[in-house]
């Protein structure tokens, strides 16, 4: 063993290290400014000065309603979902090893919707029930959809054509429920059908947070244990990683956070589809991918929503956005995929 | 880094394995010999990569137990498992756009904690992984752009740099051409031969794992047809009661060890025996 080549080695290492901490602090920073922005810019302007006061539990003519009770929690629940749909996604699509077998795509967000807009439109019920139901119906669906496409093991393809049909049923039976619904509203179809911060409190937020706490340290502590699943499930097995038992770990994980942020802003359109590729390609592959989607889930979500509002003549929420942002990267994939013969 | 590393043995007993309703063996008993190359030959399905993969615990015993120094391997904890027998399965995936030193670097795995760093030993067995398998001037291309023979080769410096005593390769060299075949098995006989791991491997090719393999064992239906060295198990009763052909045995003239020729309805120069 030569000296020369733990040079390398360690060389190769430092470089890409620093490239991810430095993509993760540009990150960091960009989601801070959004964040600032989003927090002063409005129908009224509000310096600095005031929102850090509002912030900070101070009283401010105005500021104190705009900023405190409209924009802080509608930029928080942006935060938490995207940062909840970026590890969601990026999870079911490393374990998957594909990056069409997001979430949002194979119809999980979808049950999770279809389930919230079920409980608070027709059921009426409150914030907990409603996350808890949105659960069991995102956990359900993944279960129909594995169970559908399981035929002496999965294969990815199946799994993913089975699941883009279950979110077209998903879809239409969201439109069903809202149809029926007494009180039924363009902005709630769109929140349940594409995803919106319109109306966000802080009620709505505090549950996202907590299942962000509980599940997000716990996902990302398999961080190395999916890394090693990537090389396929022997290989994991053969480098020390139970695989069944962080597969079905990792996929409740997920599942409940893309449940608790869909209840609270609904499936936010290719939120968890985009962040994981975006995530790849300015980081670099290799590393674990989990944290850096986040960080680019919360970026769509924010950006998406501040472009919806202000950016065009009349408000759009957040989801009509990312929606138009992720659809032509799902056309590029497939058609992608076809050049090159692989499956999907 | 001429270490002599612990000698395990790895026994199994009595073992009954197979996939849903079809048993693939029923009682299996053998012993890997430890410090030396052993080949499992067989015909196709008789369950090589069976006893493989029940070695490396990837399917769980119905009944009797594989044994890594007297402790049942699905009892023991998966990664101290991983730190002393690593397994390169027929077919793995190489994620796209990683490197090399990456994916060496996830050989690292069961050394490594949940949070842990990256360790000063870490970066000397990937370096050592790599000097072994001579892929230090790929360190930093992207797997998916090297070839067959190459790519082989990472994916053994990967198991090398997870630096155990026990290595199981299922078919090293399929899909490679002879030179290459050649190569992989000449460098799992350098690490054999250097830091005495002990090797098992599945082969198809009778006449290579007679060349490299110190120890044969030969499986046919779900038993254990011959187990021992080469030129006591590679005789024409076993290649008829394995492969169901006829075959000549000679001694290799390159290696001195037994060399079949097997013979066809066509092909072979005067009576078939």
């Amino acid at each position: 063993m030569t000296t020369a080549t733990i040079d390398l080695v360690v060389r190769t290492r430092t470089r890409r290290t620093q490239r991810r901490r430095v993509v993760m602090a540009i990150l960091a920073v960009l989601i801070l400014v959004v964040v600032a922005t989003s927090l002063m810019v409005g129908h009224t302007f509000y310096p600095p000065g005031d929102v850090l006061r509002v912030i900070l539990g101070e009283e401010v003519e105005g500021a104190s309603f705009t900023v405190g009770v409209l924009r802080l929690p509608r930029v928080a629940l942006a935060v938490v979902a995207g940062c909840c749909f970026g590890l969601g996604g990026s999870t079911f699509q490393t374990l998957l090893r594909n990056p069409l077998a997001s979430p949002d795509i194979i119809g999980i967000s979808l049950g999770a919707s279809a389930a919230a807009a079920f409980g608070i439109v027709v059921l009426g019920l409150g914030q907990a029930e409603v996350a808890a139901f949105a659960i069991l119906a995102g956990l359900g669906v993944a279960l129909v959809v594995y169970g559908l496409s399981f035929r002496s093991g999965v294969v990815g393809t199946r799994l993913i054509l089975i699941g883009i049909g279950m979110a077209a049923m998903l879809e239409s039976a969201i439109a069903y429920i809202l149809s029926k619904a007494s009180e039924w509203d363009l902005q709630a179809a769109l929140r349940w059908l594409a995803g919106s911060l319109n109306g966000a409190t802080w009620g709505e937020v505090l549950p996202v947070v907590v299942a962000l706490a509980v599940v997000g340290p716990l996902l990302l502590s398999r961080g190395s244990d999916l890394g090693a699943m990537r090389l396929g499930d022997d290989t994991a097995a053969g480098l020390g990683v139970r695989v069944e038992r962080t597969r079905l770990l990792v996929i409740i994980a997920a599942v409940a956070l893309i449940a608790f942020a869909t209840s609270a802003a609904g499936p936010i359109a290719f939120v968890a589809f985009l962040s994981g590729p975006i995530a790849a390609r300015v980081v670099g592959p290799g590393g674990s991918p989990l944290l850096p989607a986040a960080f680019v889930g919360i970026l769509l979500v924010l950006v998406g929503d501040l472009c919806g509002q202000w950016l065009f003549a009349s408000r759009y929420p957040v989801g009509v956005v990312t929606g138009v942002l992720g659809a032509p990267y799902l056309v590029y994939l497939i058609v992608r995929s076809n050049r090159t013969g692989a499956s999907l | 880094m001429t270490t002599t590393p612990a000698r395990h043995s790895l026994v199994v007993e009595r073992l009954a394995v197979g996939y849903r309703d079809r048993l693939v063996f029923e009682s299996l008993d053998l012993l890997v010999p430890p410090g030396r190359i052993t080949a499992i030959v067989g015909a196709n399905a008789c369950g090589k990569s069976t006893l493989l993969r029940s070695m490396s615990r990837l399917l769980k015993p119905r009944g009797g137990q594989v044994l890594l120094d007297g402790a049942a391997v699905h009892r023991l904890p998966a990664k101290e498992l991983a730190r002393t027998m690593g397994l390169l399965p027929q077919a793995p995936i190489a994620p796209e756009g990683i490197t090399v030193a990456e994916l060496v670097g996830r050989g690292r795995h069961p050394h490594q904690g949940m949070f842990t760093r990256w360790s000063r030993e870490d970066d000397a067995a990937v370096a050592a992984a790599l000097d072994a398998t001579g892929t230090v001037d790929l360190a930093d291309r992207p797997v998916d752009e090297l070839s067959g023979g190459q790519r082989q080769r990472v994916w053994i410096a990967m198991a090398l740099a997870q630096q155990t005593d026990i290595l199981l390769l299922d078919e090293p060299t399929t899909f490679l051409d002879v030179s290459h075949q050649v190569e992989v098995l000449d460098l799992l006989t350098d690490l054999n031969h250097d830091r005495g791991t002990t090797v098992v491997m599945v082969l198809h090719d009778l006449n290579l794992a007679a060349r490299y393999a110190d120890h044969l064992i030969a499986l046919a239906d779900g038993r254990l047809h011959a187990a021992g060295p080469p030129y006591e198990v590679l005789t024409e009763d076993m290649v008829r009661a394995v492969f169901g052909i006829g075959s000549r045995i000679i001694t290799d003239p390159v290696s001195g060890r037994p060399l079949m020729l097997p013979m066809g309805r066509h092909g072979a120069n005067g009576d078939s025996p």
